[in-house]
């Protein structure tokens, strides 16, 4: 007799552990969405479809395309390189000082960003930045091909300042997963270091190495105020664009192209998302759950 | 572990450690080369921008209220999204993949679009509840998200939620000594880089509050240099400075704290 009803109420209690979090996210979260995707559906007479169409437009599949290839580059990067560092701070000792700085140093630079960054570079290696004339005095020319600090090129090399780091906090608790024991487990088996990497550290860090490349991705994707603070021409990659559009004068319609070029954002990084799935569970599918 | 293997191990993180230093702290030492130049281009060099910041009302208003919103996002986070997480490993792992997506999305939509709707929201707050800058935790804790989901997810990775909570219910524990006494101290240092990276949002966070007209500290180092780039870059490089030693703080107090339940649960 009490059985269906002890079951109900663990459902339902079930359910309420998780209330809190959907509730907040709720407002604070999927409603803006939703704002923001009634935007780019509506026109100045109902519903419409015209900003949509209004993508397919060749400057704003060029600016897609920029954002794409800076975002994959730039997280490839820093997703390399940040493990890199990750792993060789790891190795270190887990109360020792350089894993403390390099933390704590980490922490502060994967959220840098914005106008300070963008004059860092350029007093660093912009046309009159201190190592470029360093250089000069000693006869080297650091852009013989012209300057590209300005340029695409020179905006990935700024996004890895903050996409290293971001790496770096985001994968070290993986990496502090691994035992030294398989290590020598592996040895005890004769395998050497490759086998090691190979077929053991390898495939157990896989999976978190892909979800924090994701994120190295759609962090790329979506910043926007050190791009701003960089190029003078407007526009180039997406987030740029959506400034220009909320920002312009021109009219209502500008804000829900806005809308729809935010929409069309959202798209890619859902499809990249889907993707990251599909390989998470193939490189995941024999680790415990 | 061998000698030969240490020894190339050395010799890689020395490496490593030479060549991204260099990489990072190099436009740091520009920053700081801008800031402290004199006035004249023979004058001597000065820390005038580092010591007027100071007397600046409105700027240490800024601070303060950038730090007092680390303070109430990191803590919000902790205590919406931990729960959560552990109670979706152990008694709704269906729900899993779907909070993860939600916790990811606010990476998806740019934070210029995101404000877009947070606008009409803030309007009503500002209405009815409280039209402090102190309302923008709400909209941080949706932008810290995903970093402390993938912080938290990979601590909780580590640790067996199941059996520990399991053995702790066994025993008598209640739900909460299982969130707070068992599965927390085995995860600190997720739990403590979680917390860093919410501090390191927040005070770095400028296009929220800029786009919301509030001014915390990211948007009073913008203001002022539209006047003044000397002082404006001089606070950048003392806010970079301000929020490293912070964290290294936290990491101290993160690794005593965890020490110390270790200890205590060894006793």
């Amino acid at each position: 007799m009490r059985r269906p009803l002890g079951g109900r109420l663990r459902i339902s209690t079930t359910w309420l552990g998780a209330a809190p979090f959907l509730g907040y996210t709720g407002l604070f979260l999927a409603l803006p969405t939703v704002l923001v995707v009634v935007g780019a559906f509506s026109g100045p007479h109902g519903p419409t479809l015209a900003n949509l169409t209004q993508l397919s437009q060749p400057y704003v599949v060029s600016a897609f395309l920029n954002s794409l290839v800076l975002s994959a580059v730039s997280s490839g990067i820093g997703a390399v390189v940040g493990a890199i560092l990750a792993y060789a701070v790891a190795t270190g000792s887990p109360d020792g000082m350089m894993r403390r700085l390099v933390t704590a140093l980490c922490g502060v630079l994967s959220q840098f960003g914005g106008v300070t960054l963008a004059f860092a570079f350029i007093a660093t290696i912009g046309t009159e930045g201190f190592i470029v004339i360093w250089l000069q005095q000693h006869g080297i020319t650091f852009y013989p091909n012209g300057v590209w600090l300005f340029s695409l090129t020179g905006l990935t090399l700024i996004y890895t300042y903050f996409q290293i780091p971001l790496m770096v906090i985001v994968f070290m608790p993986a990496l502090d997963g691994i035992r030294p024991q398989w290590r020598e487990a592996t040895e005890t088996l004769g395998g050497a270091t490759w086998h090691y990497w190979r077929h053991v550290a390898g495939p157990l860090l896989l999976p978190a190495f892909l979800g924090a490349w994701l994120l190295l991705f759609a962090n790329a994707f979506s910043a926007y105020a050190t791009a701003a603070a960089l190029l003078d021409i407007g526009g180039v990659i997406v987030p740029l664009q959506i400034s220009r559009a909320l920002s312009s004068e021109v009219g209502l319609d500008q804000a829900s192209f806005a809308a729809a070029l935010a929409l069309g954002m959202v798209v890619v990084v859902a499809i990249i998302t889907v993707l990251y799935a599909r390989l998470q569970r193939r490189s995941a599918r024999w680790l415990p759950r | 572990m061998n000698r030969r293997r240490r020894r190339r191990l050395a010799a890689f993180k020395t490496v490593v450690y030479v060549v991204l230093g260099l990489f990072f702290l190099l436009p740091i030492a520009a920053m700081v080369e801008f800031a402290t130049r004199g006035v004249g281009l023979t004058s001597p060099r000065t820390l005038s921008a580092f010591t007027s910041i100071g007397s600046d009302p409105e700027l240490v208003d800024a601070i303060t209220a950038s730090l007092e919103l680390a303070v109430i996002t990191s803590v919000g986070m902790l205590a919406l999204l931990l729960p959560t997480m552990i109670w979706i490993r152990l008694c709704l792992p269906r729900m899993r993949r779907p909070v993860e997506l939600v916790c990811l999305t606010p990476l998806t939509i740019p934070a210029i679009v995101l404000v877009v709707g947070f606008a009409p929201l803030y309007n009503w707050i500002e209405i009815n509840v409280s039209d402090s800058i102190l309302t923008l935790a709400f909209a941080y804790l949706i932008l810290v998200l995903p970093y402390c989901y993938r912080a938290l997810d990979a601590g909780l990775s580590a640790v067996d939620v199941r059996t520990l909570s399991e053995a702790a219910r066994s025993l008598g524990a209640g739900w909460g000594t299982v969130m707070w006494r068992v599965i927390v101290p085995n995860m600190s240092s997720a739990v403590s880089n979680a917390c860093l990276l919410c501090v390191a949002v927040v005070l770095g966070e400028f296009t929220v509050a800029n786009l919301l007209n509030f001014e915390n500290l990211q948007v009073a180092i913008s203001i002022l240099g539209t006047g003044n780039a000397r002082d404006s870059i001089a606070l950048a490089v003392l806010s970079l400075v301000f929020v490293f030693f912070f964290l290294l703080v936290l990491s101290f107090l993160g690794r005593a704290l965890s020490r110390r339940r270790r200890g205590g649960a060894r006793a």
